[in-house]
């Protein structure tokens, strides 16, 4: 081997992202191998096509664009969550009803409270659209504060609106499933010229938080409180704001996929809306390589996790899993995914590769 | 064994990696004596208590312990409760919840014949015992009612009650009042007329001279010496655990500028922590290089971080440059053109795992404002110029602070301040752990600052680095400012400061 091609594989080796990439071609390999089997063009997975629909007009079609589009909610989710992991070491598990509330305050706002079923807006759907996200930021808040004035643990602290919000989201539907059938708000979760509008509002948000990412210290200082408060606070850092605001950040999220998903149903239904999303967020931010302790965070691997996850279900409704048992399937590849990352394996591999590199140089 | 002894330790050495924590060190307790153990933070006090009483398996070396044959290697606190040794720790280990007979007895309950709890039983004879011991308590009350000396003193009777011939205190007083030291001390004296054996460990000079007969010295995990106390007064004392020889201690400090003419850059009137240091006053003026000597634990950085607002200040007055100011935490101190450089730099100091460039940026970037980002040039430009001024050893800006040495890590930290410019600078310990080439280069520095015109507070457990580079020297004890130490500087003064009262003269 030349010099030159083993530092190129030095660095792939080192790149941090290797893993969840890696993880993201094996399921579409999946899906090529499954394609070749039955006969089919062995790159369906991949095509991309215009289709003429009576409802939304000319659309861009595909198995790639389902997987963009079904996997927005939980990539815009992985974005807050990955900053509340980095910087205090636990999880927001409240992501996921917080959603639901935000939905169901934006429902309720537009549609009049009491009102089961309406097509006209009550209110203008700025408001409703606003209200979501600042039902969402004010749940944030209130996480943030448990978690980073009162000392509480994150799972602890956020368990209380786990439970609580879609309650309180049913409380302010009058406990009804709140229909509100106005293409205006439906277009959120529906197309927006060719492309679906999830697609378009998850881009913008990962493309607002890779900004301020950029141009302000806030990831380091994000990291710097996640990997040492202490240290963190005598070099001048406000450790608890630092804290407080990436679970404001989370929740203001959390509004946005609510918002999102509630627009797909044209309803808010307190009940469903954002079941088990916080797991799959959670999920997305350990696909994407970064530690659940805490401290140093990669941001596009996350998102590259939250897809993942959308690509293993969409996967699996190709290969015809049913929908009962897709979850069995998806916790068997999420295990060795999550096992190919792990220390001991990683350490197994490196192991086996230096006795190689070894006994090659024997030879 | 001889006669009276009940402990002997032989040639202890233990190794944590990359540290040699003792080495062939010996200790012998006697019976019916109080034996304090002393030395300064990291000198291997604890580390020897722990090879006793099973917690760290040493290496090499044998102890040996009066009634049993054989040397005694104890890999639990349970087999070194077998043989009759057991501890007290400054935190009480017992069960708050539970009554006092009840945490007597734990583990141990007298059964009836039905195999049930005999409660009865228990708590008349815990009522003895306490009696016996001259506590007075009810032993049906839960622990936590009563006050923390009480609760120290039933984890005495405990251990005393499980026939123990060693009974070792490590710290017990720190948390106590003067009144609950002196019921201590009684209970302590009464144990030792008993014939148990007492090892003593504690910050505090004065309780070794009230009760204890003997003292071993530790240094560096080597045995400086055992001497009973009448040949060992407070100077030698302090001497010993420092190690220097008070008779090789020669002035060798030039002359000393008087700068109180200068403005004033602080000025702290009765401020205190409250709990770790007590009320003091300060002035500082620019230029000045101000040394906080005294034994670790004696409250020297305690003071330097509750000007810095490390420890939030919660009385008295502080000004800044003339103007008084309300310091909350530490980026208010910074604003005001503070740094502190903080003693234990891996809690406080590094942040592991972000470059080396992230790390020296950090307090400038904070200073500078979340939105106002340094450009990625400034940043480069700020790591570089820094690693070539302090001569930093790292592969490269972008290497992981973690994986730099101890020395380089602290360089880094101390450029972190050094961006921010500071005029008043608080350096505590910031020579630990590093060669003795970079401790010459540090103290360089730190003249070199105070000649642009920044106050700084240099502290160290070395005191002739504060000899050579202090103009004034405060000195504390037991959490007091007890002092100062101006005009020329000698170590000799310094440390008679340091040890204070008694038998001086």
């Amino acid at each position: 081997m030349s010099s030159k091609d083993s530092s190129f594989m030095k660095k792939i080796k080192s790149w941090p992202l290797l893993l969840p990439v890696v993880a993201l071609f094996l399921v579409m390999a999946v899906n090529i191998l499954h394609d070749a089997a039955i006969g089919a063009n062995p790159l369906s997975f991949f095509t991309i096509t215009l289709n003429q629909t009576t409802s939304s007009g000319t659309i861009l079609y595909g198995r790639i664009i389902d997987i963009l589009n079904r996997g927005s909610e939980v990539a815009i989710l992985a974005l807050g969550m990955t900053l509340v992991v980095s910087s205090s070491a636990g999880t927001d598990i409240s992501v996921g009803s917080v959603m639901s509330l935000s939905a169901s305050f934006c429902c309720m706002l537009l549609a009049g409270y009491g009102v089961a079923n309406t097509s006209e807006l009550a209110v203008p759907l700025i408001v409703g659209v606003l209200a979501a996200f600042a039902m969402g930021t004010l749940c944030g808040a209130f996480n943030g504060t448990l978690v980073a004035y009162f000392g509480i643990q994150p799972m602890v602290a956020t368990l209380i609106l786990f439970s609580a919000a879609r309650a309180i989201g049913l409380l302010l539907c009058n406990n009804l499933i709140v229909y509100v059938r106005n293409s205006a708000f439906g277009a959120f979760g529906a197309f927006t010229g060719i492309l679906p509008t999830p697609i378009i509002i998850a881009a913008i948000c990962i493309a607002v938080v890779a900004l301020v990412l950029k141009n302000t210290s806030l990831g380091m200082y994000i990291q710097s409180v996640g990997i040492n408060p202490k240290a963190s606070r005598i070099a001048g850092l406000n450790s608890k704001k630092i804290i407080f605001l990436t679970y404001v950040i989370c929740g203001f999220f959390a509004g946005v996929a609510g918002l999102v998903n509630s627009s797909r149903i044209t309803s808010a239904d307190s009940n469903n809306i954002g079941l088990y999303y916080e797991m799959d967020a959670i999920l997305a931010v350990a696909l994407g390589g970064n530690s659940l302790g805490g401290g140093k965070f990669n941001l596009a691997g996350s998102i590259i996790g939250a897809y993942t996850i959308q690509a293993i279900t969409t996967t699996l409704y190709a290969l015809g899993v049913s929908t009962d048992q897709a979850p069995v399937y998806k916790a068997i590849i999420v295990v060795i995914i999550v096992a190919i990352q792990s220390a001991p394996l990683k350490a197994f591999f490196r192991k086996r590769s230096l006795k190689e590199t070894k006994e090659a140089a024997k030879a | 064994m001889e006669n009276n002894v009940v402990l002997t330790a032989r040639g202890i050495s233990m190794t944590f990696p990359g540290v040699k924590a003792l080495e062939n060190v010996d200790f012998t307790l006697r019976k019916g004596e109080i034996h304090a153990l002393m030395g300064e933070n990291g000198a291997g006090k604890s580390t020897l208590i722990k090879c006793l009483t099973g917690i760290n398996d040493f290496e090499t070396g044998e102890i040996h312990i009066d009634g049993v044959d054989g040397p005694v290697k104890n890999h639990s606190t349970r087999d070194a409760q077998n043989v009759g040794i057991s501890t007290v720790y400054q935190e009480v280990n017992l069960c708050p919840n539970l009554s006092v007979a009840e945490n007597l007895f734990i583990g141990r309950e007298p059964l009836t014949a039905i195999r049930t709890v005999d409660r009865n039983s228990y708590n008349k004879r815990s009522q003895k015992i306490m009696d016996d011991l001259g506590i007075s308590v009810d032993v049906t009350q839960n622990l936590e009612n009563y006050s923390l000396a009480i609760q120290q003193m039933v984890a005495i009777a405990r251990a005393v009650d499980m026939d123990c011939k060693v009974l070792i205190l490590d710290e017990p007083t720190s948390s106590l009042d003067d009144e609950e030291v002196e019921k201590l001390f009684k209970l302590m004296r009464m144990l030792k007329d008993k014939g148990v054996g007492i090892i003593f460990v504690t910050h505090f000079l004065e309780q070794v001279y009230a009760v204890c007969d003997r003292i071993t010295v530790l240094r560096n995990g080597t045995l400086v010496g055992e001497y009973p106390i009448a040949d060992l007064p407070r100077v030698k004392l302090v001497a010993a655990m420092m190690g220097k020889d008070l008779d090789d201690l020669a002035s060798i400090k030039g002359e000393s500028k008087d700068l109180s003419h200068e403005p004033l850059e602080i000025s702290a009137r009765g401020l205190a922590h409250l709990g770790t240091v007590k009320p003091f006053d300060l002035d500082i003026h620019k230029g000045e290089v101000i040394g906080i000597g005294g034994l670790l634990g004696s409250g020297r950085s305690e003071l330097a971080r509750s000007i810095y607002g490390a420890d939030r200040a919660n009385v008295g007055t502080l000004k800044v440059k003339d103007k008084e100011v309300q310091i909350h935490q530490p980026i208010d101190a910074m604003n005001l053109g503070m740094g502190m450089l903080p003693d234990d730099r891996k809690a406080e100091g590094i942040i592991e795992d972000l470059t080396v460039r992230e790390n020296i940026i950090l307090a400038l970037q904070a200073k500078t404002g979340t939105f106002k980002r340094l450009s990625s040039q400034k940043q480069n430009e700020i790591a570089d110029r820094y690693i070539e001024l302090l001569s930093i050893k790292t592969p490269s800006p972008e290497t992981l602070v973690k994986q730099l040495s101890g020395g380089n890590q602290q360089k880094v930290i101390l450029a972190r301040w050094l961006a921010t410019n500071p005029d008043f600078l608080i350096l505590d310990e910031p020579t630990r752990g590093i060669d003795i080439g970079t401790k010459t280069e540090i103290q360089k520095l730190i003249l070199e600052l105070a000649e642009q015109g920044k106050s700084i507070v240099f502290i160290s457990s070395e005191i002739m680095e504060m000899v050579r580079t202090c103009n004034r020297m405060v000195i504390m004890r037991d959490g007091e400012k007890v002092g100062e130490v101006g005009g020329d500087i000698t170590e000799q003064k310094v440390m008679h400061a340091i040890a204070g009262g008694g038998e001086e003269k």
